[in-house]
């Protein structure tokens, strides 16, 4: 007689596993390291390579000798923090500071919890956000651009915090990425690109992205509204505040982030509109000149109790 | 298209045998017959060691209200009523019969003459179904005449004809939809008649065009009788999801039934057996099984002798491959995998599925990463992981509240699991703990009965 196998039901199982979900992130955020590798040249290869590799080793070293389970860098989580973390820096930064954010972002924020899906915040943005304030310098000097002598070595979020006007950079600078800033914020049309696939391989659904950019538009219009914009003005605020700085960036990959990210679209909606609020508020009256990490961190914090009170919708109740 | 509102998944289809017409077996030599092979009480056994049977004779007694007869399905002598090891290997009791010719019970009609005619008033007709041990041929073998006896206080509106088939691999339902289309509309007017419901829709998945064409010809003739075609999802057979993808109206949480929202539904190929009990006295003692499988040499779709060994079944799609892992009793997402082929063809077996070795065996739980991949698939509108988790945990009282009653055991979430996570199974086992708890309530409250 043959050996059959007895299992309960279901007898199939999804071809996706874990690293191919990961594996998909990985291909969506190329696009935008090409178009950043253009703009800032071969340091963006340097910068995201330290990243990864670091964020790859910690992970290793950590399973390997502190968590003494089996390995789990194989899953490729590890490299998407390594890029994600890389896209939050300048060019310009010096390695060892990168392989201090690996450490912060892999050896705090992620393996300290238990590893990928245990993490309550998003790792990438802890080490961003880490980096931020402890060496401020050096996370706020970014390559010039040729071409917009006007920012002289500012993010266009930094200047206009500091009193220029929004249509200092064109539309078409925005999404191509033609402007100062960390390494995966800056080219729009990429992210979206990267989007689309992420879409297309079912790896995220659209609520999270976009009610958090449809948010801060809303909040843009309102806020220029109340203070006096007129005419093009109108539409050129929202439209600023959605290309401009980490919003892309933010809300397609990092908001995004399934272990920090509600459970149903319904509580996925409020966590987007949530960062969306606190992000515009950042931005607009706070004393960074940015504040998509603070803002998804801080909602970050909110998803346990999203999940413990924001049920899908069962069938049969009304 | 319509579709029900809530999750779903679209495992491959694989319907391999889909064009292959049904195809008589021989009959078997030996067949055991399990006393249990229907939801409720098992039956009681009317024969002894040494008896003469012939084929739809009465074998076995429905054992209450909730439960069904058992017919003879060979002409011969019974060799035994005895423990008898089931597909798992589990002894349950079973007779055995061996045959002997093929001598009939009198007043069965086998001619194929279509009778169209049913003068039978409702109450006859419910009496006729449960004489014949019709039960839910889909693969949940819930008595077909408790069903049909609506509740006082309850009214039916609506039949509903579960021609779905959304199971990988299956395709029995779909071979005899179109190839005893006129019986299954006779039945239908039948199953109309012993309900009181004047509107019948027929629901069939998008995948079966040639089905829903030819029964969509063959009931225009019929007054209120509609076909449906649905959207491909599974698992759109599930009776409240089939419901809500016709009617639009959703089966409140347990305990309510589909009665509740006046509608009963019934398998395609229940409703042909209905036909035959009703019109040509034929008790259920066969049915068409798909014998399916990537490996297997030639899928077929058999119409079998109940009891009937699997072994049978297999030999004549071509035999078990060499590299066989896994052998279904159903489709891969409900079937329940076997050890013991030498056990028989019940009246819920819809299909054999055969599984190779790689496609067999689970792959490597990971950890969870919170995609909510589950959460979007349920069709229940649950969460999976969590009722996995808190099961794990023995935090049954959050498990109720979180509605794991309501779970129809469809297998969505842990085949969509890209952690490859057993999470129905720990469901399982949380539903189970969690359904003995509510009967241990019920039986506290009511008062103890008098000595």
């Amino acid at each position: 007689m043959k050996n059959l196998i007895i299992a309960p039901s279901p007898h199939v199982q999804t071809d996706r596993s874990t690293a191919s979900i990961m594996r998909d992130v990985v291909i969506a955020l190329l696009p935008a390291l090409v178009v950043s590798t253009v703009v800032f040249g071969a340091n963006v290869i340097f910068v995201t390579a330290v990243s990864i590799l670091a964020c790859v080793a910690f992970e290793y070293l950590i399973q390997r000798f502190i968590v003494r389970g089996p390995q789990t860098v194989g899953n490729w989580s590890a490299v998407v923090t390594g890029m994600l973390l890389a896209f939050n820096l300048p060019a310009t930064i010096p390695w060892w500071i990168i392989v201090i954010g690996a450490f912060v972002a892999i050896g705090i924020a992620k393996m300290s919890f238990g590893g990928l899906g245990k993490n309550p915040f998003n790792p990438a943005l802890v080490g961003r956000v880490f980096l931020l304030i402890a060496y401020p310098v050096q996370m706020a000097s970014f390559p010039e651009v040729e071409g917009l002598d006007a920012l002289s070595g500012a993010t266009p979020l930094a200047a206009v915090k500091y009193g220029a006007s929004v249509n200092i950079v064109g539309v078409q600078d925005l999404m191509l990425g033609n402007m100062p800033g960390s390494l995966g914020e800056v080219a729009s049309l990429a992210l979206l690109i990267g989007f689309v696939y992420l879409l297309w391989r079912k790896v995220i659904t659209w609520h999270i992205p976009v009610t958090i950019l449809v948010t801060m538009a809303a909040f843009a219009a309102i806020v220029g509204w109340a203070n006096g914009a007129q005419g093009d003005l109108l539409w050129q605020l929202p439209l600023f505040h959605v290309l401009a700085g980490g919003a892309l960036l933010g809300s397609i990959f990092m908001a995004t982030d399934y272990s920090t990210s509600p459970m149903t679209i319904k509580g996925g909606i409020i966590f987007a509109v949530g960062i969306g609020v606190i992000t515009m508020c950042i931005r607009l009256w706070g004393s960074y000149p940015e504040g998509m990490s603070f803002a998804i961190l801080i909602m970050n914090s909110v998803v346990p109790l999203l999940n413990k009170y924001i049920k899908p919708k069962r069938f049969g109740v009304k | 298209m319509k579709t029900f509102p809530i999750g779903g998944v679209h495992p491959s289809e694989n319907k391999l045998s889909c064009a292959k017409p049904i195809e008589v077996l021989p009959l078997p030599e030996v067949v055991n017959i399990p006393l249990a092979q229907h939801i409720g009480a098992p039956a009681v056994a009317k024969v002894a060691k040494g008896d003469k049977v012939v084929t739809g004779q009465l074998i076995a007694e429905a054992g209450s209200f909730m439960s069904a007869n058992i017919h003879s399905p060979i002409s011969g002598t019974v060799k035994s009523v005895d423990l008898v090891a089931n597909g798992q290997g589990l002894r349950q009791p079973m007779i055995t019969i061996e045959r002997d010719g093929d001598e009939w019970a009198e007043g069965i009609d086998r001619t194929p003459t279509l009778v169209k005619e049913c003068t039978l008033s409702a109450q006859d007709i419910i009496a006729k179904i449960k004489d014949a041990g019709i039960v839910g041929m889909g693969g949940a073998t819930f008595p077909t005449h408790v069903k049909l006896s609506v509740p006082p206080g309850k009214k039916a509106e609506v039949l509903i004809i579960n021609g779905v088939e959304c199971e990988p691999y299956l395709t029995s339902d779909h071979r005899t939809m179109l190839e005893r289309g006129e019986e299954l509309v006779v039945g239908v007017t039948i199953l109309m008649k012993a309900l009181g419901v004047e509107k019948a829709v027929i629901g069939i998945e998008n995948n079966k065009p040639d089905a829903i064409e030819h029964l969509k010809k063959l009931v225009a003739e019929y007054k209120g009788i509609k076909v449906q075609p649905l959207m491909v999802k599974y698992p759109q057979g599930g009776e409240k999801q089939l419901i809500a993808a016709v009617t639009g109206r959703q089966v409140p949480p347990p305990p309510a039934l589909p009665i509740d929202v006046g509608a009963v539904v019934c398998n395609a190929s229940t409703t042909v057996a209905v036909y035959e009990a009703v019109q040509k006295n034929k008790p259920l003692i066969e049915r068409v099984v798909t014998v399916t499988g990537k490996g297997m040499k030639e899928p077929k779709n058999l119409l079998t002798r109940m009891g009937t060994p699997i072994s049978t079944l297999l030999e004549a799609a071509g035999g078990l491959p060499e590299d066989a892992g896994k052998v279904i009793n159903g489709g891969p997402m409900m079937g329940r995998a076997m050890c013991n082929l030498d056990s028989p063809v019940t009246k819920g077996c819809s299909g054999i599925t055969v599984m190779s070795g790689r496609d067999a065996a689970r792959r490597t739980a990971t950890q969870c990463i919170k995609c909510a991949k589950c959460v979007s698939a349920c069709p229940m509108g649950l969460e999976p992981y969590y009722l996995s988790k808190m099961t794990q945990k023995k935090g049954l009282e959050e498990v109720e509240a979180q509605m794991v009653t309501s779970c129809i055991e469809c297998g969505s979430c842990q085949a969509t699991c890209p952690a490859y996570l057993p999470l129905l199974d720990w469901i399982r086992l949380g539903k189970q703990t969690v359904m003995g708890i509510i009967r241990a309530r019920a039986a506290a409250a009511t008062p103890a009965p008098q000595k």
